[in-house]
């Protein structure tokens, strides 16, 4: 129980400070960078590997290549809803959550399981 | 094109913003590490990279362009949407940056402490994106006007 609570103050900070980078840069192009800035998996690979040691979060970052492609897909379809079918942004990132899961979980599914 | 910082940006967003932020990211790095443990650290790793704060950011983006405008008389504007849409090309840079990130703690983590390979990756992950924003700013197809 401690440990998530440990994990949830953390990774609230961590996300939290390179979301101030993206607010706080510009222009917003380059901003757009720390949308994707790995902000959760470096809490969670170093406390990971304070708990169950390196190999385990070897595995871990392994997976993150699967999780990166399907965000990669991500972010391209919301440049073409937003940028192009100008759809509103909130419904837009919510939908666009099932393409990221349908990748991540496909490649999940074909490569690592 | 000047990268810079322009902290006249913090006072567009309200306190409750942050604690939307702080707690989503909290949220998803407590659940990620749940998930490795009660699934296993191949399931749970693919959460390292759910977009858990993009859909609020980008929300944020758009509301506040949508004020700015209206601020100065202009009731409807897809502005708001088309600089949500900028911070999701950044995003594909950055994911990119984050590939090469994921691969090399998959080589460092068995061979350097951990402090210098979540170090090194990180810097791998700045280069490699900023790299990439840098590339398609100044690739000859690019258009004059974008970000």
């Amino acid at each position: 129980m401690s440990q998530l609570v440990v994990r949830f103050l953390l990774g609230g900070t961590i996300v939290s400070l390179f979301a101030l980078l993206g607010d706080l840069l510009r222009p917003k192009g380059f901003a757009g960078l720390f949308a994707a800035a790995p902000s959760v998996a470096l809490t969670t690979l170093a406390l990971t590997t304070f708990a169950h040691g390196a190999l385990w979060a070897c595995v871990e970052a392994r997976s993150m290549i699967a999780g990166e492609v399907a965000l990669a897909a991500y972010a391209i379809g919301c440049v073409y809803f937003l940028g192009v079918r100008r759809s509103r942004t909130a419904p837009t990132s919510l939908a666009m959550l099932a393409l990221w899961g349908t990748v991540a979980f496909g490649l999940y599914t074909a490569l690592l399981r | 094109m000047v990268i810079k910082l322009n902290f006249a940006a913090l006072k567009q967003t309200r306190w409750h913003e942050y604690a939307v932020r702080f707690i989503l990211g909290g949220l998803i790095t407590a659940v990620t590490g749940w998930l490795a443990e009660r699934f296993g650290p191949v399931f749970g790793g693919l959460f390292l990279a759910f977009p858990a704060i993009f859909p609020a950011s980008a929300t944020l983006l758009e509301k506040h362009e949508r004020e700015k405008k209206r601020k100065a008389g202009i009731p409807f504007t897809v502005r708001g949407r088309l600089s949500a849409a900028l911070d999701a090309r950044g995003a594909v840079m950055g994911s990119m940056g984050a590939l090469v990130f994921a691969f090399l703690l998959v080589k460092l983590l068995r061979q350097v402490n951990a402090w210098l390979s979540l170090s090194l990756a990180t810097a791998a992950w700045l280069a490699i994106s900023a790299g990439l924003w840098y590339l398609r700013k100044h690739h000859p197809w690019a258009r004059p006007r974008s970000g």
